[in-house]
């Protein structure tokens, strides 16, 4: 794993508990009154539940990615089958309390996450160990494998996986527990809220716990590890473990608000969005991805409202952030974080807004121009709306304005660097 | 019993023979050190003790245990840890992370995910010491690869001896500091020195006289001479394959 991705600000000191603690209270403040602001908004409640879903799943990757050091392209295996395990879980809910006994008449549909999870850990540990042995390209590789073939088995086995078209449940049965009805997705917020904040609790912890350390110090030096007693192998394979029980928990989640999963949901695409959220929100910092999910998760969904290029958008910031910003949203907070804490944000800030104008102008740039190529090509409208203003692909203006404004972003990045190198 | 006694120790990468039959015995609580030329097999010889290459032929024994051909963390935790000649630290940890990471080994808490590290306080003990032994407290929070290099070196020795344990290897401990860091460095390795056994390779004369009670030359693969700093010193192989004009 490269430095420079990684690099993280970590000084943890012992007295920093309280403001530690802070964090929290601000965390379930937000997830507290967020249902206020979008009373009625059924939709907004739609997208919030499926933030939260992402929120843990990002998170739960980078446990392996960002703390531990492994790539995986495979981490919606967990997620998916973490996902079935409740969905099958909630069926048999279903069945028994229609029947009006055994076991699961007695489980309420709030507790399948928990389901999730342990299946989650379950398949990890069954899987793991030979996945193990090494990480970089191997592990990367094998992980692609056994997405893939996962993937594949869940067409196999139609029984399990429902075949092509997936298994559903209904999560209005059972036990009823809080009083939480859990049929509009304005209740099943309050499911999603709680078990995100748990998720991110437990997964935060787990950082602080000498295993925590160990996967961070596997990460940075896997060789090292070996001569102060711990071979690296049995400490990725504990990661692995821990990141599928998590990546199981969102799965469960997710059971719970789609009430449907498909073997879709195993195989490659899931895993990329996952590495696409902790990516694009940082892997060195802790929270960067639960920034990664939000901004991803809404750009996914919001996008395509406005634009019929939105999956574009959404690779172009992925590329971006990889190739210019490798520390992701997150970093980036963290640094004015830091700075503010030194007291050095005065010095640093203009510098950080001047660059922050040039990537702006460049970005509006890019947008205009992509909107006119897509106008000019194959769009069905005249011109090309942006921000609200209209462009012709058919005259000159509109390319005139895309020019002016990538060159004026590239001069004022230019005199930023400048000004940067000044300070230095 | 001896702290650790080679017998007919061979390596062989393929038709290169770099270690080629090396019987050595060092004494409980004996500061030995390993000079030779640059590729007489000094840094192979440690990894062949370390676990870090399984030897080809010979045996290895740690206070009358076999070590050979386990691998690293099972003799670390049979009490022989060493250094490295590069530093070999985790660059994004914190210089007491770093520490820390290596006394949970000792503390048996390096898988614990039930409880935060904070809490495993025989470790944390153990680190606080080993972070004022090496002179370190006023780092301890920055980032291990963000270190200057003295610093980085001092770090590698913590790591080697916060596990407490008996048998130490250091591989070049000095190598490439100046003349006041050499002292300091000196200075830390006869602490380290206290209550264990010592083996050092070193390239710097001056530290190897200083601090060790027998010096063992390797030339090529084999021991030539094994004896204390005086009958080395005085040793004509040793003149004339190691030393040369320098001592004559």
């Amino acid at each position: 794993m490269s430095q420079d991705i990684i690099a993280p600000m970590q000084r943890t000191k012992s007295r920093t508990s309280l403001r530690g603690l802070v964090a929290w209270v601000v965390f379930a403040a937000v997830l507290l009154l967020l249902p206020v602001f979008f009373q009625g908004n059924s939709t907004a409640f739609t997208l919030l539940n499926v933030i939260g879903i992402n929120i843990v799943f990002a998170l739960s990757y980078n446990m392996l990615l960002g703390q531990g050091g492994m790539l995986s392209f495979g981490h919606a295996v967990f997620f998916g089958l973490g996902s079935y395990a409740a969905m099958h879980a909630m069926i048999a809910i279903d069945e028994a309390s229609y029947a009006g006994e055994g076991f699961w008449a007695h489980v309420p549909v709030l507790g399948m996450p928990l389901v999730g999870m342990i299946a989650g850990g379950l398949v990890a540990l069954v899987l793991g160990w030979p996945f193990c042995r090494r990480a970089g390209t191997a592990f990367a590789m094998i992980t692609l494998g056994l997405g893939e073939m996962v993937a594949a088995a869940g067409q196999m086995f139609p029984s399990l996986f429902g075949g092509e078209a997936g298994i559903y449940g209904n999560r209005m049965v059972g036990p009823q527990w809080f009083g939480l009805e859990l049929a509009q997705s304005s209740d099943v917020y309050w499911f999603i809220a709680f078990w995100t904040f748990a998720g991110v609790f437990a997964m935060w912890a787990f950082t602080r716990t000498p295993l925590g350390r160990m996967s961070n110090a596997v990460r940075d030096n896997p060789d090292r590890l070996q001569f102060i007693g711990y071979p690296p192998r049995n400490v990725r394979f504990m990661i692995f473990i821990a990141a599928g029980s998590f990546g199981g928990l969102a799965g469960g989640m997710a059971a719970v608000n789609y009430e449907i999963i498909t073997p879709e949901a195993l195989g490659l695409i899931p895993s990329g969005l996952a590495l696409l959220m902790a990516a694009v929100g940082g892997l060195g910092v802790f929270y960067g991805p639960i920034v990664g999910a939000v901004v991803v998760t809404l750009m996914n969904s919001m996008l395509s409202d406005y634009t019929d290029a939105s999956i574009l958008y959404v690779g172009l910031v992925f590329l971006a952030i990889v190739m210019f910003a490798p520390r992701g949203l997150g970093g980036g907070i963290e640094q004015v974080r830091v700075a503010w804490r030194d007291g050095d944000l005065g010095r640093r800030l203009p510098g950080w807004l001047s660059g922050a104008v040039a990537v702006g102008l460049i970005i509006v740039g890019l947008v205009v121009l992509i909107e006119l190529a897509f106008q000019a090509t194959h769009g069905s409208d005249e011109f090309a709306h942006v921000f609200g203003v209209d462009f012709d692909a058919a005259g000159p203006w509109g390319w005139l304005t895309v020019v002016v404004l990538l060159v004026a972003g590239g001069l004022i990045k230019r005199a930023t660097n400048k000004l940067r190198e000044d300070q230095a | 019993m001896s702290a650790l006694s080679i017998k007919g120790l061979t390596k062989s990468f393929g038709p290169a023979e770099v270690i080629c039959g090396v019987d050595l015995d060092v004494a409980d609580n004996e500061v030995h050190a390993v000079i030779g030329p640059n590729g007489a097999g000094k840094s192979t010889f440690f990894n062949l003790l370390s676990g870090a290459f399984a030897p080809t032929s010979g045996e290895i024994y740690l206070h009358g245990d076999k070590i050979n051909g386990l691998s690293p963390d099972k003799i670390q935790q049979r009490g022989l840890s060493r250094s490295f000649q590069v530093s070999n630290v985790f660059g994004n940890l914190s210089v007491f992370e770093n520490l820390r990471c290596a006394c949970f080994k000792q503390a048996h808490a390096g898988y614990v995910f039930w409880r935060p590290a904070a809490r495993v306080r025989e470790a944390n003990r153990r680190a606080e010491e080993v972070l004022e032994m090496i002179g370190l407290q006023a780092l301890r929070d920055v980032p291990a690869g963000a270190l200057p290099y003295a610093s980085q070196r001092a770090l590698e020795i913590g790591m080697t001896i916060a596990c407490d344990a008996k048998v130490v290897l250091l591989d070049e401990p000095t190598a490439g500091m100046s003349n006041t860091e050499t002292t300091q460095a000196i200075n830390l390795i006869r602490q380290v020195a206290e209550g264990r056994t010592l083996m050092i390779v070193e390239h710097d004369m001056g530290v190897v006289f200083e601090l060790a009670d027998r010096i063992s030359v390797l030339v090529y693969g084999k021991i030539i001479a094994t004896g204390t700093p005086e009958e080395i010193r005085n040793d004509p192989r040793v003149k004339e394959a190691y030393l040369g004009e320098e001592a004559a």
